[in-house]
């Protein structure tokens, strides 16, 4: 049906927007409003979960919630946990087309690490598939790569296939408080680098204090968080150690959107943590970030994107969260279309009808 | 035409880094699968970016074919050189450029070798990825083929750790994709270029990422009557939410070769072994330990040796690594195929192995990455008998669709290339390789970065289509396309 609807618009020159639950339709460059919206509501099956090989066949409209209710039940989980907006409604595929990503994927990755293949829909009615449905496959491009985190602009996603993780049997949380920026930059990197397996080494910075905190899992969970708050003591951090962790975490997931208030997400380095966290704090702002992976996301009032693009640069800002007045005026995705990214969109979008102008091409 | 060319390279890269000489030709007329050879027109060897691209740029104005080769252990003959074509050689770009601890990132030249990576980042860190050829292949290769290795079940591949690359395309034209910072704004094209097989470009400098060397290591071999106790095992182990750092099995005929070959203590007579390797925290580390143990035991394990330092350990990842280069001593020749299956299929795709090997009357040894179900079918023939590689090529093709047709791969880390093109429309569709095709015309379009491999035919980039425009009829309302 949608993929009818796509060649159609393919077609007819109609320009179009995939639509999965609408958490996420406001990011990229605002654009005049689309000829046709093609929803993936009806896209809602779970096609196979293959327990024993911790692999899922999910079509792109599956809500994430409802596919992890499933794997839970299993004793496994998708890893990719972020915010999943109003409602917990985010689905499968517009997670994956926005390329969002939560705390485990300090250790799990980004949607890119967990699809191992994906069924796609073009413009001139093509309807083709890349990967596989096994956790190793290098048989032909990897195609699913290239969607993920492509907005919609080169194709509807019609299916993935996902790689699964075991749900740890027990999580706790070591956190580190303190109201010095280094020192809590300090915290976190020195647990980034200290030989114990982390689930997640997350920061926070608000209101003139921070935190950096550091999720085990296992059957030994709280041995390992015990050591987990040593290294963060070590960094000069006010330790405890959360065994009922869940609120911790679903902070550092939401604080990632806003309804008001812009967000921006840093393209950043590790070593440059202390450094966001100064920028924001001295723009009003507030941030949580995945520190060994160097990604922040700043909270702040919309006039202040300028500034922290200024004295974050030459680190890639962009604007996820703003009012649309605000995105409108500024260079959302702050980055020049390169003319190899222009000629991957004229191939796999020939009709050019893919959310135009929405994107850095 | 030919001698303007070579010309070229020998200005861009000096006379001693070009190489046209038949007999120093035929170093390169091969990669690790020997049984294709292609003897090329002409070797460079540039030694920087810069000559990368006047070599490329030269290629392009004579309409000349190239293949990029890195040390030439691919076994799919992905570096196999094109009929009258320009082998391109990195093997001098191999600098370790930085590296960058607290960033946890490096970056390299492609020619440093997949080893050499690992240890400059160590004693403290290290890079995941871990193919068996790591002493010599190189990360350039590496990326290409998104090579795998032992500790990927756990760790990820190639391309979980490539964040950020430099390449020429095959204009000449030089490009940064990603770096050393995630989720720039953009395509995710240096996703797409990594297990591209050479086929988009050339890769001349890589950002990877490194991680910290974990706190425990505890390594197992536990040994069996027959490879489905093992496989239960795998099963029971991943049930129980286990992720081994690696687990890696051998069947009889797999361990009479590796303990000839390296004398480990593997029991000659053992059905199958299985290398369990767990890694991480040193007390989550010690508590499933002893679960898998128990696991092991509970299938029926004839023995279980616990390697009790670093030269057990060592000893038995030796028996495991050498598997390979052992089969010579069971076998004249062999043929290796890397097909993947989902691991709950392993009992009835490796009983169908057995019975293809009867039928063919060729022994078929298996060594495999248990834990993602990547099997390597060492395919044993003699290869002075007439018609007996053919032979063996056919039971290897019927191997492979007994793969695909459980749900798996035909392959999992070696690459399509030029050998397993042929196979390829056992798991894609015209409609596939056509949005395939997309990708390389958009790198490639006039089609000279490594022809004639990974597509099953050859194919040429037409136009890019213009956008849309009503035809004059439609406008008048006198037809319409829907
Ligand atoms: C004994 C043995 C064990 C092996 N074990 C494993 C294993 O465990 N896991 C695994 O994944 N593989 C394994 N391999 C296969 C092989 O080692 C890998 O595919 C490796 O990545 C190839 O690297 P190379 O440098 O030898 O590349 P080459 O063989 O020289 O080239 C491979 C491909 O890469 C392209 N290429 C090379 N350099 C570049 C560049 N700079 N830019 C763009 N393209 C380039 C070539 O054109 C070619 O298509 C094994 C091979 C052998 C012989």
């Amino acid at each position: 049906m949608s993929a009818e609807l796509v060649a159609e618009c393919g077609r007819a020159g109609k320009a179009l927007r995939v639509r999965g639950a609408g958490t996420k339709f406001e990011w990229g460059t605002p654009a005049p409003d689309p000829e046709v919206v093609v929803s993936t509501a009806e896209l809602d099956r779970i096609v196979e979960h293959n327990e024993g090989d911790l692999t899922a066949i999910l079509e792109a409209g599956v809500p994430i919630a409802r596919a992890q209710e499933q794997f839970s039940a299993a004793g496994q989980m998708l890893a990719l946990d972020p915010p999943l907006g109003e409602g917990g409604a985010a689905t499968i595929g517009g997670v994956i087309a926005t390329g969002d990503s939560g705390p485990l994927r300090h250790r799990y990755g980004a949607p890119r690490d967990l699809v191992l293949g994906m069924t796609v829909a073009l413009s001139d009615g093509t309807v083709a598939k890349s990967g596989s449905k096994v956790i190793k496959n290098v048989a032909g491009y990897d195609l699913a790569k290239l969607f993920a985190g492509s907005f919609g602009t080169l194709g509807l996603i019609l299916q993935v296939v996902v790689r699964l993780h075991p749900q740890p049997k027990r999580t706790v949380t070591a956190i580190g408080r303190s109201n010095d920026p280094d020192a809590v930059a300090r915290g976190a990197s020195d647990l980034a680098h200290a030989s114990l397996e982390k689930e997640c080494v997350d920061v926070r910075w608000g209101g003139g204090e921070g935190a950096a905190l550091g999720r085990v899992g296992g059957e030994t969970a709280m041995e390992q968080a015990e050591a987990a708050a040593r290294v963060l003591a070590g960094a000069g951090l006010d330790t405890e150690v959360v065994e009922d962790d869940f609120e911790l975490w679903a902070f550092q997931r939401d604080s990632q959107r806003s309804s008001d208030r812009a967000v921006m997400r840093v393209s950043g380095r590790q070593a440059e943590l202390a450094r966001t966290m100064r920028a924001a704090e001295s723009l009003g702002g507030s941030l949580v970030a995945r520190a060994s992976l160097g990604i922040s996301w700043v909270t702040l009032d919309p006039e202040r994107i300028g500034d922290l693009r200024r004295e974050l640069a030459p680190f890639p800002c962009v604007v996820l969260d703003a009012p649309r007045d605000v995105r409108a005026s500024l260079d959302v995705w702050d980055a020049e279309p390169s003319p190899l990214a222009q000629r991957v969109k004229q191939r796999f979008d020939p009709a050019g009808v893919f959310a135009p102008g929405t994107f850095p091409v | 035409m030919a001698h303007d060319l070579i010309q070229k390279l020998r200005e861009a890269c000096g006379e001693d880094n070009v190489v046209t000489h038949a007999d120093q030709l035929r170093t390169y007329e091969s990669d690790g699968l020997l049984r294709y050879r292609v003897t090329p027109r002409a070797v460079v060897l540039p030694g920087s970016a810069r000559e990368v691209q006047a070599v490329l740029r030269a290629c392009h104005e004579a309409e000349v074919p190239w293949v990029a080769r890195g040390s030439g252990t691919g076994l799919s003959g992905g570096a196999l050189p094109v009929e009258e074509g320009v082998v391109i050689s990195v093997n001098r770009m191999n600098r370790v450029l930085e590296v960058d601890l607290p960033n946890q990132r490096m970056v390299v030249e492609p020619g440093v070798t997949n080893l050499d990576v690992s240890k400059a980042a160590g004693p403290t860190h290290f890079y995941p990825p871990d193919p068996s050829s790591q002493i010599v292949c190189s990360i350039g290769g590496n990326v290409a083929e998104n090579a795998g290795g032992a500790h990927c079940f756990k760790y990820g591949f190639t391309t979980n750790y490539v964040t950020g690359l430099e390449l020429v395309l095959p204009d000449g034209e030089l490009i940064e994709l990603g770096g050393k910072e995630l989720d720039r704004p953009g395509y995710d094209l240096l996703g797409a270029f990594v297990g591209s097989e050479g086929t988009l470009g050339i890769a001349t400098k890589i950002t990877v990422r490194i991680v910290p060397v974990p706190e425990a290591v505890r390594t197992l071999v536990a040994f069996f009557d027959h490879t489905s106790n093992a496989g239960r095992v795998v099963s029971d182990i991943v049930a129980a939410g286990i992720v081994p750092g690696a687990i890696e099995m051998m069947d009889s005929l797999a361990i009479e070769a590796a303990e000839g070959a390296t004398h480990a203590g593997y029991p000659s007579d053992a059905g199958a072994a299985l290398v369990v390797e767990l890694d991480g925290s040193e007390a989550e580390c010690e508590h499933r330990f002893q679960e898998v143990e128990k696991l092991c035991e509970d299938n029926g394990a004839t023995s279980i040796r616990v390697a009790q330092d670093e030269a057990e350990r060592q000893l038995i990842w030796k028996a495991r690594k050498a598997a390979f280069a052992a089969m010579g001593r069971v076998s004249t020749h062999y043929y290796v195929q890397d097909g993947v299956i989902p691991r709950t299929r392993l009992p009835e795709v490796l009983e169908r192995i057995e019975e293809l090997s009867k039928e063919y009357g060729m022994p078929v040894a298996n060594v495999f990455h248990a834990g993602d179900g990547n099997l390597h079918p060492l395919v044993c023939y003699d290869g002075h008998t007439e018609g007996q590689a053919e032979r063996a090529e056919e039971l290897s093709g019927k191997i492979l669709t007994a793969c695909v047709d459980a749900g798996g791969s035909i392959t999992g880390e070696h690459g399509v290339g030029y050998d397993k093109k042929r196979y390829m429309p056992r798991m894609f569709e015209e409609a596939d390789f056509d949005a395939f095709q997309r990708l390389r015309c958009a790198f490639d379009p006039a089609g000279m970065a490594n022809p004639g491999k990974v597509m099953p035919t050859p194919r040429l980039c037409g136009e890019v289509p213009g956008p849309y425009r009503q035809h004059p009829l439609e406008a008048a309302g006198i037809a319409e396309r829907f």
